[in-house]
C-alpha cells in the first residue's frame, strides 16, 4: 500500500493546473487594455486639487478660446482671458491650463501681476485626442474661476506610448 | 540653444497696454516617442518663461511637454517707461536663450 503518493501528485497537478487555467483566464482581459501613461480624469482632479487646495473653484470670469475642432493636434492655438481690472488691488496672479487625455495633466501656468495691464495671454499647444481642455485662473484675493472647453481632434499629436 | 522672434511695438503711449509676442525654436521633444530604430527619444523641454521690464517681472510661464514645438507666447503690458524689455528662455539642462527688444514710451 505505498501508493499513496503518487495519487497525491496527481491530484495535486490536476488542482494546479485547473487554478490556473482559471486564473489566467482572469489574467489576459483586463491587461490588453492598460495604457500606462494617460492622464486620465482622476489625475486631472489631482493636478487641479495640487493648485487650488479646497478652495472652492467657480464658473465664470475665464474665457478660454480653442477652436472646437482641431485638425492637427500638434500646434492647437489656445488663447486664455480673465475679467480683472490689473490693478495693484484686484489683479490675476496666475493662470493654469490643463488636460484630461494627454500623458501629463498639466499643458502650462501663466503668472501675471499688475504690469501685464491685461490678463490676456495666447500660445500653442498639443493634443493627444478629442478631450476638455480647462483653464483655472487665480486671482489676488484668492479666488479660483475656472472654464473649460471640448475640443476634437482629427490628427492626434504623435504620442507613441513607452512601455 | 535656439534663436528667438520678438514682436513689441517699437512706440507707445505711456500707460498704453501693449501687446508682446515671442517665439523660440525649440523642438519640445516629449520623452514620449520613440526614434525610427525604436529607441526612445529623450526629453529636452523649455520650462520657464521669463519677460523682465528694465528689470522688473511682468510676466513670466512655466512649460510642460503639451506646449507645441517652437513655442509660441503672446502677453500683455502696461509701457511705463522708455527702456529694454528682456526675454529669457530656460529648459531643463539648464541652458537659457536671451532676447531684448526695446520700446519707446511718449
Amino acid at each position: 500500500m505505498d501508493n499513496t503518493p503518487q495519487d497525491a501528485a496527481a491530484t495535486r497537478r490536476k488542482f494546479l493546473t485547473a487554478v490556473g487555467g482559471w486564473v489566467g483566464s482572469f489574467a489576459v482581459g483586463p491587461t490588453v487594455i492598460v495604457r500606462p501613461a494617460a492622464a486620465t480624469p482622476a489625475s486631472l482632479a489631482a493636478a487641479i486639487g495640487e493648485v487650488v487646495g479646497d478652495t472652492p473653484v467657480r464658473q465664470g470670469k475665464v474665457r478660454l478660446e480653442l477652436p472646437p475642432l482641431v485638425e492637427n493636434g500638434n500646434a492647437v492655438p489656445l488663447t486664455v482671458s480673465v475679467e480683472s481690472p490689473m490693478t495693484e488691488a484686484e489683479h490675476v496672479t496666475n493662470i493654469h491650463i490643463f488636460n484630461e487625455k494627454n500623458p501629463q495633466p498639466n499643458v502650462l501656468t501663466f503668472y501675471l501681476g499688475p504690469r501685464a495691464g491685461r490678463a490676456r495671454a495666447s500660445t500653442r499647444i498639443r493634443l493627444a485626442d478629442s478631450q476638455k481642455v480647462v483653464a483655472i485662473a487665480r486671482l489676488s484675493d484668492g479666488s479660483f474661476w475656472t472654464d473649460s472647453v471640448d475640443v476634437v481632434v482629427t490628427l492626434a499629436a504623435c504620442l507613441e506610448d513607452l512601455r | 540653444m535656439a534663436r528667438a522672434l520678438i514682436n513689441v511695438p517699437r512706440k507707445a503711449q505711456r500707460g498704453e497696454v501693449i501687446e508682446i509676442k515671442t517665439l523660440v525654436a525649440h523642438v519640445m521633444e516629449t520623452g514620449y516617442r520613440r526614434d525610427n530604430v525604436g529607441n526612445p527619444i529623450p526629453r529636452d523641454i523649455i520650462c520657464r518663461f521669463l519677460c523682465t521690464y528694465n528689470g522688473v517681472e511682468v510676466f513670466r510661464a512655466a512649460l510642460f511637454p503639451a506646449v507645441a514645438a517652437n513655442p509660441f507666447l503672446s502677453f500683455f503690458t502696461v509701457a511705463t517707461e522708455s527702456g529694454t524689455l528682456e526675454f529669457q528662455w530656460t529648459d531643463e539642462r539648464g541652458n537659457t536663450e536671451t532676447a531684448t527688444a526695446t520700446v519707446e514710451v511718449e
